[in-house]
């Protein structure tokens, strides 16, 4: 290398041009296949004097290559470019203006500006477009210089517009640029929120003709519009409905292009399904598999598949499953597999087809067909109990095949749970103990409780049986969990068979419909990421995006309006509120609003986590109080600060039944965690919640989750997701709720206090700058103080933060340690605050400033609060 | 919706030790978000995906993504670290793929390496930033050659349409016959159950334009009021909806949306002007018949009864049926009412090609193979028999083109010329065996 970068070296320097540029083209080449070429840089550079274009562009791309690692270098390139600029021919004006702002090299970006800014006034348009995108890395570089530098403006004179927000030009503009450019103006316009349905609707009539467009991102983008839009549509409008039936045909369309681009529709699609299942619904054959489909198509298809099966195509689903059953791709086949159990789930007619359909492909005899079939089987006894077991023999058969864990553990827990109908369950569980210590855990554990049901089905025969899996699982395991529960069972086993009878042997609750579903909240920031890699990922930027999290995170537009006349809107964006903190109406006709709450059945919504189903499973039901210990452990553990569980509802106010409870904020959502105690002496049933309008438009995000009855001296532990998307108004005290619970009995009504840290959100980090200006932008008559007495703390901020108030800035004035903090409240309302600390002194002196002082006495609070926990 | 990185890479077979790895060809930084050397993680998980079997286009290596297409033995790879616009990427790759295969003919290696300089110029062109710039080539052309030398004397002149609003038509074509060819061509895609029921079916048209006009022309096309577009939601019985239209980007779309025109300035030379879907039932023009009887350890039987189901006047042209054997049939033996079959062994396959097959016959082929006494023990997967065929002057939907209005402020007059054509798709027929 040495000797040839010297040949180059020579030739680089020749007189002759074209030798110049032969040379280049070989340094160019080396550089393409990784060849270190730095050390020529000067005399690439001496080069870059030349009318040759060809030869100028090779030398720029060589400056953009090398310009990071020899910065002192580069610096003589500088006036070959500001030259450059200026050159009469119009493609090395744009040429040297945009590889200028691809050397992210702060010399040469001082140098930058000049030339800038002739070039965004340059008279050819070709100069101008490449300027503005230059602005853009200027921005992405020194954001700060872009403002001081008025790049802004000129970028709003080339738009011809002072307006930059104008949606009409925007709009205008779709018909006029590039399909690129059309796929960015629709990503803006979806980041827009419309004053009304009427501007809403406006919006979607000029996007709706870009849903024909040949390039699938335009049409994807359009759809995304869309959809967030179409939240803000009244839902019987006759314009909501034609809107809907639009947006089917081009997702279809999406499916005829390349494989690629089919998987990105795909996995958007299976967003759109589970938002509006109505779109598609009719729809289901072109999910169907094609034999040529790549895998990631296929899976994706299946998945989607599965979503809109329902009672009217079920047998098309089902045949189309079978086929898929029977191909090569292990991977493909069990998710068919696992799709007709899930079909049998979701439509219940069908499950006796899809029982049978199961039946078929164990007798193929193909191990992971066999052992998948076995799985899902478990689940449909689970959903349909006693329906089924007659073909349980047929399992049976199989036992000797199984090697994957789930299997395993499937079949040991069928042969448990009816093992009074098999006449050799202690034979086929005894077959399992040989060699329990090399089982997995999950193994282990289904087995312990399949043989403790059998021992209290069938005691005189299995006894022996029973002492070896409790001895086998408290004495020669060093699993803890293992440990525990076969402690557990002994005890119970030798203390009270019948109590042991009744907590093992209890009936289960039914398990959910669909247990995939993605979390509501989830889904509606999805749908606003539609054709992006959130998109694909099904996952919120913030999970994979580093640095994003302190960006505000999308939800979908919220409908105004809709609710009461002479309410104002709930805002949805931090900066309505900050401005009018007085849109909270006053208290109205509370006695009135809570008579005349609708307490209706809960609707139908896929409820229930699979974290309790899977628990309760586990320990064989009726154990749940000790699983629910272990889950308020992980609910109240931690650093995050929690309010003491109260009791809101005393059993004497509401005939029986007792609520304790306290609120929660975890990762980002807002639950209100209770227990329910029936103390009275019947069951209890039907029960559903509902709150009264309050400050921050609290509402929970589901129905209650209680879907069994609760006996008496039960008790159950429920975590209710919330949200604050409800109406608004304001009450006193400001966090204020009134609760109002139903069920078989009576109504009750209750009334506590919400701590206002759950409404710190995360994303309440103010830039500095913005802090200061906003600290001195807000009145003064605004600043309350507050004492915090007798607080020893170390690390205060830490503690702050966990809580989501953000340390911004930190100084040391006169002995006193300030710290500057703020935090912002789920209505966008911005608190800023001072915290003066001076060692040794157990006092602390807070200063708020807030734009709605109001809230300043319950932030004081929880500084309190958090800080003595 | 940004991107960083693209790169080109192509896979290197070492034949001698069976494995494979694979080497940049070329490749341009954008934005310096992504250290170039993460491109050895794409490499890594693409050999992973590739052994597990589960491909997927999109993969990520800490917090970069990587969003990749194939071509030939190319890899196209955009990476990013921010959450880009999925869609947009692939679009712009394949437009990548269509750019240079204009330039160079074939997108492969030795054109990669040929041109780079001309790549690379290229690849600074298209995108600036992560923004998608120019991706016409046509225009491009008009800019950046291919013949290095000819830019001695500079170009002082980039061509408007760059930032013109029609930025698909360059202005002063010019042509001594003004001329339009139009193609109608429908491709039949169908999905038949192994007991004969037809999954699903539909019409994929496309309407292809040769433009051979001077000017700045103003075209308007005319279809037959038989095709209603779905979207002006009225379904009869008598007329053929299309389910779903997408227009070439010189289509006027809110024009469409308001009034159902098609009016457009049409780019120069070839391009689709639009294409769309139908959804009806169609009737499989081609109606196959099989028996695949396999005899283990000694040997298949297949018997394969072709119908043709459309007009009598009508003939297919170049009709393939390909029927798949088992990897390890031997010593075929064939007969044939028309055509003649040939095995593939490569492909595991019995081709029965027919010239020319006329409307409402039947038509046959029976094939015979050895199989041999020690059986394969890999499972083998079920391929459909697929089919293939043109017929020429006939649309199943019964699309007509009434008129093309051609208006250019010169006044010149210019032909239309119109062509149909009915075509085979996805033509797929589940087998039992």
């Amino acid at each position: 290398i040495q000797s040839s970068s010297y040949f180059l070296k020579a030739e680089l320097n020749n007189e002759k041009k074209e030798k110049k540029k032969e040379a280049v083209k070989k340094v160019i080449a080396a550089m393409t296949v990784g060849k270190d070429v730095s050390s020529l840089f000067p005399d690439v550079v001496n080069c870059m004097q030349t009318d040759n274009l060809e030869l100028k562009k090779l030398v720029y791309l060589y400056l953009m290559n090398y310009a990071k690692s020899q910065p002192d270098m580069a610096i003589m390139a500088v006036n070959s470019f500001v030259k450059d600029c200026e050159d009469p021919n119009p493609l090395i004006r744009a040429l040297a203006v945009r590889t200028m702002g691809c050397i992210r090299v702060d010399k040469i970006t001082e140098y930058l500006c000049e030339p800038l800014r002739k070039c965004l006034k340059d008279e050819d348009p070709y100069v101008r477009k490449t300027a503005a995108v230059c602005v853009a890395k200027l921005h992405d570089i020194n954001a700060q210089m872009v403002e001081d530098q008025g790049f802004l403006d000129s970028l709003r004179d080339l738009i011809a517009d002072s307006n930059p927000m104008n949606i009409n030009k925007l709009l205008t503009a779709l018909n006029e640029c590039t399909e690129w450019g059309q796929i960015f103006i629709l990503d803006c316009l979806s980041n827009y929120n419309p004053k009304d349905e009427r501007e809403a609707q406006s919006i979607c009539e000029r996007v709706t003709p870009r849903l024909s467009h040949a390039n699938s991102a335009v049409v994807l983008s359009a759809v995304k519009v869309l959809m967030k839009f179409l939240e803000l549509l009244p839902k019987d409008s006759d314009y909501y409905n034609t809107l809907l039936k639009k947006l089917s045909p081009p997702l279809v369309t999406l499916l005829s292009g390349e494989p690629e681009v089919q998987y990105v529709a795909l996995r958007n699609i299976n967003l759109i399904v589970q938002k509006r299942p109505e779109i598609l619904k009719q729809e289901i054959k072109v999910f169907f598999v094609k034999y040529n489909d790549p895998i990631y198509v296929k899976l994706e298809k299946l998945d989607i598949m599965i979503r809109l099966a329902s009672h009217a195509n079920i047998a098309q689903v089902l045949a189309e499953l079978k086929e898929y059953a029977t191909e090569v791709d292990v991977d493909f086949v069990r998710k068919a597999v696992r799709a007709i159990g899930r079909c049998a789930i979701k439509v219940e007619q069908s499950a006796e087809r899809c029982v049978s359909t199961l039946l078929d492909l164990i007798q193929t005899k193909v191990n992971y067909v066999v052992q998948e079939a076995i799985v899902v089987i478990r689940d449909i006894f689970r959903k349909y109990p006693n329906k089924y077991e007659s073909i349980i023999a047929t399992l049976c058969e199989n036992l000797d095949s199984l090697d994957e864990p789930d299997a395993r553990a499937a079949m040991i827990w069928i042969v448990g749970e009816y093992a009074e109908r098999i006449d050799n369950a202690d034979e086929l569980l005894e077959s399992f103990l040989e060699g329990f210590h090399d089982e997995s855990t999950q193994v282990q554990l289904t087995l312990l409780t399949a043989i403790v049901k059998l021992f209290l089905k069938k005691p005189s025969e299995t006894q022996e049986l029973v002492q070896q899996v409790l001895s086998l699982a408290t004495q020669d395991s060093d699993n803890p969990d293992l440990r525990d529960r076969g402690y557990i069972y002994w005890r119970l086993l030798s203390t009270d068979p019948v109590t042991a009878k009744e907590v093992v042997l209890s009936e289960k609750p039914l398990i959910s419909e669909e247990t995939d579903l993605i979390e509501p909240t989830l889904l509606d920031e999805l749908i606003c990421h539609i054709g992006s890699l959130a998109s694909v990922y099904h996952k919120p930027p913030s999970a994979f995006v580093e640095g994003s999290h302190g960006i505000h995170r999308k939800h979908l537009p919220i409908q105004h309006g809709s609710i009461d006349t002479g309410e104002s809107p709930v805002s949805a964006g931090p900066a309505a509120s900050i401005d009018q903190p007085q849109v909270i109406p006053s208290q109205g006709d509370l006695l009135g609003d809570l008579l005349n709450l609708d307490l209706g059945p809960p609707v139908n919504v896929p409820q229930g986590s699979s974290m309790q189903i899977g628990a309760v499973d586990l320990l064989g039901g009726g154990l749940d109080s000790l699983v629910r210990q272990s889950v308020k452990q992980r609910w109240y553990s931690g650093d995050l600060f929690l309010w003491f569980v109260k009791v809101w509802l005393p059993a004497v106010k509401a005939k029986g039944l007792e609520i304790s409870g306290t609120f929660s904020r975890r990762q980002g959502h807002m639950y209100m965690d209770m227990t329910f105690t029936n103390k009275a002496l019947q069951h209890m049933t039907d029960f559903a919640i509902q709150f009264n309008k309050n400050s921050f438009g609290v509402i929970p995000t589901t129905p209650l989750p209680v879907h069994t009855p609760l006996m008496p001296s039960q008790s159950i532990d429920i975590s209710l997701p919330l949200n604050t998307i409800g109406p608004v108004m304001k009450m006193d005290p400001l966090n204020n709720l009134q609760v109002a619970v139903k069920n078989n009995i009576d109504v009750f009504y209750f009334s506590t206090l919400i701590p206002l840290n759950v409404f710190f959100v995360e994303d309440g980090k103010m830039e500095r700058q913005v802090f200061l200006a906003t600290w001195k932008d807000i009145p003064n008559e605004n600043e309350l103080q507050y004492q915090i007495k007798e607080c020893h703390l170390n690390a205060v901020s830490g503690k702050l933060q966990n809580n989501n108030i953000y340390t911004i800035a930190k100084r040391n004035v006169e002995g006193q340690d300030m710290l500057y903090q703020s935090l912002k409240l789920t209505n966008g309302i911005w608190i800023l605050a001072e915290l003066r600390i001076q060692p040794g002194n157990p006092n602390y002196t807070l200063s708020l400033k807030c734009r709605a002082p109001e809230v300043s006495q319950y932030v004081y609070q929880m500084y309190d609060a958090i800080l003595k926990s | 919706m940004i991107n960083d990185y693209i790169f080109i890479l192509k896979a290197v077979c070492h034949t001698l030790t069976q494995t494979s790895s694979h080497q940049v060809l070329i490749c341009r930084n954008y934005k310096g978000d992504v250290d170039m050397s993460e491109i050895d993680h794409f490499f890594t998980l693409l050999m992973q995906q590739e052994e597990e079997g589960l491909l997927c286009p999109v993969m990520s290596h800490g917090n970069v993504h990587f969003l990749w297409i194939k071509h030939s033995n190319l890899y196209l790879v955009a990476t990013t670290n921010k959450n880009s616009n999925a869609s947009l990427v692939y679009s712009f790759l394949y437009k990548l793929v269509e750019v240079f295969t204009e330039y160079f003919k074939e997108l492969e290696e030795e054109s990669i390496q040929d041109n780079f300089v001309v790549v690379y110029e290229l690849l600074d062109e298209l995108m600036d930033f992560g923004f998608p710039q120019t991706t016409d080539s046509k225009i491009l052309q008009e800019y950046i050659t291919q013949q290095g030398n000819k830019l001695e004397v500079a170009k002082t002149k980039v061509p408007t349409t760059v930032t013109n609003a029609v930025s698909w038509r360059s202005e002063g074509i010019r042509y001594k016959k003004n001329e339009v060819f139009i193609d109608v061509i429908e491709s039949i895609n169908v999905l038949v159950n192994a007991n004969g029921s037809v999954m699903s079916s539909d019409i994929v048209g496309s309407i292809k334009l040769k433009t051979m006009l001077s000017g700045m022309p103003e075209l308007r096309l005319g279809l037959n009021d038989r095709m209603l577009f779905a979207l002006t939601g009225d379904k009869g019985k008598t007329t053929v909806t299309m389910e779903d239209v997408k227009f070439h980007q010189c289509v006027r779309l809110s024009r469409f949306e308001s009034d159902r025109t098609i009016s457009f300035i049409p780019p120069d030379g070839e391009s689709e002007l639009m294409s769309y879907r139908i959804n009806t039932h169609v009737k499989p023009l081609i109606w196959i018949e099989s028996v695949i009887e396999k005899f283990s350890h000694s040997r298949v039987e297949i018997m394969v009864k072709a119908k043709g189901q459309f007009k009598k006047q009508s003939v297919a042209n170049n009709v393939e049926i390909r029927v798949p054997v088992p990897s390890d049939a031997d010593s075929p033996k064939f007969k044939t009412s028309t055509g003649h079959a040939k095995y593939v062994p490569e492909k595991n396959l019995v081709v029965w090609s027919i010239k020319s097959f006329p409307g409402g016959k039947e038509l046959l082929m029976r094939a015979h193979f050895c199989l041999p006494s020690v059986e394969n023990h890999e499972t083998e997967g079920r391929p459909p028999i697929t089919v293939k065929f043109e017929i020429p002057y006939f649309t199943v939907s019964g699309i007509q083109v009434r008129y093309m209005k051609i208006i250019e402020k010169s006044g010149y007059q210019a032909l239309p010329w119109v062509r149909y054509i009915t075509q085979s798709g996805d033509y797929q027929l589940r087998t039992n065996t």
